[in-house]
């Protein structure tokens, strides 16, 4: 009875937080976020359905067939019953077999790597995890900041993410979610934000001593907004060249936030492929090779289902 | 050539006042042990009676000790860590700097794994599982005592790296790239392979030694569905432990080699793939967790037929229901990784094998439900940790089918409801399990009782205190928190953060009441013998012995007719018979050479972690001598003889009520072994 009377404290206390809690997994500010959540709430009823009766049933059974009540029946050689057994083989499988569709089902529609189906053309972001920071480049702007993502609303942003050394995990808990981040590979995450606001993002999976100061805040804003702030990042900030990028690689804690009005081309790739440069002659190839290879697109990055399968 | 390889005085942590204060009170305990031992004149008894011992009995004890003292490691890096997290918020940098704080935890998951919670299920297994198939020990007495000491070895290595350099701080994974040399330069990742190495040829050794046990020393008359519920979840257990061990063998074979000669399995460059070590250590560690798992569901079926005085409930569906659950175990790793980039297909694929893995254990639940149902419950300390259970794991087994749906796995990845989910299934599953099996079997092994109200101080110390120490991290993890974060700044969090130190305190309430009721039990043992050896009205073959059981547990090996063994026996009148006269019994003599062997193991491991070459040669050489030695001796067994056997019978058998035997001795005979009852009665 104090277990169920603690148990229920212990949800309602649970419940009451969540509902008036700002940020985290429960309160999603992306599509992507709020499926997911959802999921979560649904797939939870669905295990609740046999999960409180068992345990309603074992505090009631062992109230009621507690000893020194002679007047309950006793059936100490009764073990088998063809008719229980197939029951409770039969319930959780039924919940299993929904459970299953319905992860079948969210698996694809939520596949981190699936391009979100949106009219706007996606924003693309590279992401790289730095011994304890993030990079992130856009690409498309030419423009790069350090443990600050700035994204606009409504618009789908694609990234694309690799680590630099040791291996992390790209997380905005509020948008959904996260994604590895691993050295001469690239891994892809698709996330949206529908409305204004500053979420935190971090990293998901240790990664040594700085780990915990791994933090930044993502700003999503108004398509405008954001044009400007693309705009102004060209001036007054110094250029990513592979010399500060080197920089920037040596380890660091609590980095601060930090822009740069140019990206030299290429370096998300470069960084990619650092651990690569020796693939070929380690293979004994021509080097030339590889850069056919890479140009028709069979570089061993962790592209979906050619690397996996 | 440096003696002593990269080992000098700066391996020292002189300047880390928590570590040396730890050694220091090691140290003393030590001494003080050392001084009563002495004092007692017991070390010949510690040597000849326990530590060269093969019974299978004693070093199941050992093997429980063990898990009691890495308890007590494990549990003050955990408060350490519930500590430094209390007080490390807003901002603040609390007691514990990265450098030290990352190796705590990475030494928690390690020992309480491997070095707490594994040598109490082998422990359990140990005592009870020969008893309960009518063996007088396990196939290999001699190996058993090797895998004992080898477990042993590990948790010294790892005990070790507190005074001497440093233990991993990659996490109790050790993923690479993080554990490679370039990013993990000291002795710490060296210390893990080592300890995990050693310990993990004991317990692959065990599982060999009772998978052998089970399917050649069964009772006469016991086929493999006649056997104690117990039994077959450790067969089980040990299938998924000779199936799965190997692979970490492998995997931190390929790391030592990426790490000791420059190889490139998982090293970031030269074609090295991080991945393969995740999926390989995974493919070990998830088979890991149902070996921790399925001895525990075992003793939770034993304990609940028992108690309820009734027969256990779908026999068969249990035993099915284990086996699926080990079966299926071997094919969800991938789930620890579900973001890691792999295809919706796979995803989904392990994600379904995932959930189907809780209809089996569903099943076990209801077959437990419905085991108290129409029983008569009698409410001791081994049923309330197995309500406990009942309740607790349930909410885990729900959180873990939510972390195996990815799209809920995608945010809730390495937060602290991940963490918050494993320790709900393996503190509210596998420990209160051993600790109800604990409780269940103490008297047995030990020969007299436990105090039953600490014991029931105790199981509420833990419950209460689990809810208060975890239920916040679930909410911790809705809330966005990611594990082994060394301090944090976010006020939402703080109250959590709160609540779940005060539940560790707690919880060391649990087992600070665990060690007063062992104490108390000890000093009152005279008044509390278990004289029967079957305290509870048990079902199964290990009750029918004497508490502790005799050397060589049935002076008569038993003929088996049922799954109850036992209560069978005493149904039909022939529980304690007394046969007109006992055969001499075939036993194995006690053995110095398995803790040479893994002395010389674990000064290997030492030796590898320092590079000190000339030690390491050494080491091995002495393994293999010492391994020699004894495969080259042929003096390893004698004859117990009948006179002996008798006398040994006969005072257990003057407590329990004798049952109508077949060979029913005359007035006259029964007169005469009175007399000689009583005159050794008075000798002894």
């Amino acid at each position: 009875m104090f277990i169920r009377s603690l148990r229920n404290a212990a949800l309602s206390a649970a419940v009451l937080a969540l509902a008036g809690c700002d940020g985290g997994v429960l309160d999603p500010k992306g599509q992507v976020g709020v499926d997911e959540k959802s999921l979560i709430i649904i797939s939870t009823v669905l295990m609740l359905l046999v999960v409180i009766p068992v345990i309603v049933m074992t505090l009631y059974f062992a109230w009621k067939y507690r000893e020194g009540r002679e007047h309950e029946i006793y059936a100490p050689k009764w073990a088998h019953s063809t008719k229980i057994e197939a029951t409770v083989w039969l319930i959780p499988v039924v919940i299993v077999v929904i459970l299953g569709v319905i992860t079948w089902r969210s698996t694809h529609s939520l596949d981190p790597y699936k391009p979100l189906e949106h009219e706007r053309d996606p924003l693309t972001v590279e992401v790289v995890s730095l011994n304890w920071k993030w990079l992130f480049i856009y690409p498309e702007q030419g423009i790069a900041a350090v443990n600050e993502l700035v994204i606009p609303t409504n618009v789908p942003v694609n990234f694309k993410i690799t680590s630099e050394s040791t291996m992390n995990s790209f997380f905005i808990p509020q948008l959904g979610s996260q994604i590895y981040s691993m050295a001469g590979m690239e891994t892809k995450l698709h996330l949206i934000a529908n409305e204004p606001g500053t979420f935190e993002g971090f990293s998901a999976n240790y990664s040594g001593a700085g780990f915990s100061g791994m933090h930044f805040e993502t700003k999503a804003v108004d398509e405008a907004v954001f044009e400007r702030w693309a705009s102004d990042m060209k001036q007054g900030h110094p250029t990513l060249d592979s010399t500060r990028y080197a920089d920037l690689a040596k380890p660091s804690e609590d980095h601060p936030v930090e822009y740069f009005s140019a990206v030299s081309d290429g370096l998300f790739h470069q960084i990619m492929f650092k651990y690569m440069q020796h693939y070929n002659t380690w293979n004994k190839a021509p080097v030339h090779q590889e850069m056919e290879h890479g140009a028709t697109g069979m570089h061993p990055t962790m592209h979906h289902g050619k690397a996996e399968e | 050539m440096n003696l002593l390889g990269n080992l000098s005085w700066e391996a020292i942590p002189y300047h880390e006042p928590i570590i040396m204060g730890t050694l220091a009170v090691v140290g003393i305990a030590g001494i003080l042990i050392a001084i009563a031992i002495t004092r007692a004149k017991q070390w010949d008894t510690l040597w000849f009676d326990w530590i060269t011992s093969v019974d299978h009995k004693r070093l199941g004890v050992m093997y429980i000790l063990l898990a009691l003292i890495m308890l007590i490691r494990g549990f003050s890096d955990a408060i350490m860590m519930r500590t430094q997290l209390a007080m490390a918020t807003n901002g603040a940098a609390g007691y514990l700097p990265p450098e030290h704080y990352d190796q705590i935890f990475t030494a928690h998951g390690v020992i309480m794994i491997m070095f707490m919670a594994m040598p109490f299920m082998i422990g359990l297994m140990n005592i009870v599982l020969p008893l309960q198939i009518g063996a007088r020990d396990v196939a290999f007495p001699f190996m058993n005592n090797l895998s004992f000491w080898l477990s042993a070895g590990g948790a010294v290595l790892i005990n070790i790296s507190l005074g001497l350099g440093e233990f991993a701080k990659t996490g109790w994974l050790a993923y690479p790239p993080l554990s490679e040399l370039s990013f993990s330069p000291g002795v710490g990742v060296d210390y893990y392979i080592w300890a995990l190495q050693i310990s993990g040829v004991g317990t692959l050794l065990t599982g060999v030694n009772f998978l052998v046990t089970v399917f050649k020393m069964r009772a006469p008359g016991m086929k493999l569905m006649d056997m104690p519920i117990f039994t077959w979840t450790c067969t089980w257990a040990n299938v998924l432990i000779v199936a799965s061990f190997p692979i970490l063998t492998a995997v931190l074979g390929l790391l030592t080699l990426d790490r000791y000669l420059d190889f490139h399995f998982f090293t970031n460059d030269l074609g090295g793939n991080a991945m393969m070590y995740i999926n390989l250590f995974w493919a070990w560690g998830h088979p890991e967790v149902y070996i921790l798992m399925l001895p525990a569901f075992g003793i939770f079926s034993e304990v609940i037929s028992t108690f309820t005085g009734k027969r256990l409930f779908g026999y068969t569906s249990m035993v099915w229901a284990s086996g699926a659950i080990s079966i299926l175990g071997f094919i969800v790793w991938l789930h620890h990784f579900f973001t890691m980039g792999s295809s919706a297909n796979v995803n989904a694929f392990f994600g379904i094998m995932t959930m189907i893995i809780a209809v089996p254990t569903g099943v076990k639940l209801f077959n437990w439900l419905f085991t108290m149902y129409r029983g008569r419950l009698r409410m001791t300390v081994p049923v309330l940790w197995t309500l406990g259970f009942m309740v607790t794991f349930t909410i885990g087994g729900m959180t873990g089918v939510l972390l195996a749906v990815p799209g809920a796995d995608y945010v809730l990845h390495n937060s602290l409801f991940l963490i918050a989910h494993f320790h709900n299934t393996i503190i509210g599953g596998a420990v209160f399990g051993y600790l109800a099996g604990f409780a269940f079997w103490f008297s047995k092994a030990m020969g007299f009782h436990l105090n039953e109200r600490i014991g029931k101080a105790s199981f509420w110390c833990w419950q209460i205190g689990f809810y208060m120490a975890f239920m916040p991290l679930y909410v911790l993890g809705f809330l966005g928190m990611t594990r082994r974060l060394n301090h944090t700044d976010n006020p939402d969090w703080n109250i959590w953060l709160y609540i779940a130190c005060a539940g560790a305190f707690v919880i060391l309430v649990g087992i600070v009441l665990q060690f007063v009721q062992l104490y108390l039990a000890f000093r009152n043992r005279e008044q509390n013998r278990d004289l029967t050896g079957d305290p509870w009205n048990g079902h199964t073959l290990e009750w029918s012995t004497a508490s502790p059981p005799q050397f060589y547990n049935f002076a008569v090996l038993p003929q088996v007719d049922d799954i109850d063994a036992f209560t069978d026996m005493k149904e039909k009148g022939t529980a304690y018979q007394r046969p007109a006269k006992y055969a001499p019994i075939h036993m194995p003599k006690n053995t110095a050479a398995g803790i040479l062997i893994a002395s010389a193991a674990t000064a290997f491991g030492f030796a590898a972690v320092w590079h000190i070459t000339w030690l390491a040669v050494a080491s091995l050489v002495a393994a293999v001598v010492f391994l020699l030695q004894r495969a080259y001796v042929s003096n390893v067994d004698y004859y117990v003889q009948p006179d002996e056997i008798a006398r040994i019978e006969y005072a257990h058998l003057r407590h329990v009520n004798p049952a109508p035997a077949h060979h029913q001795a005359t007035p006259a005979k029964r007169r005469k072994k009175a007399a000689e009852e009583s005159i050794e009665e008075v000798s002894a």
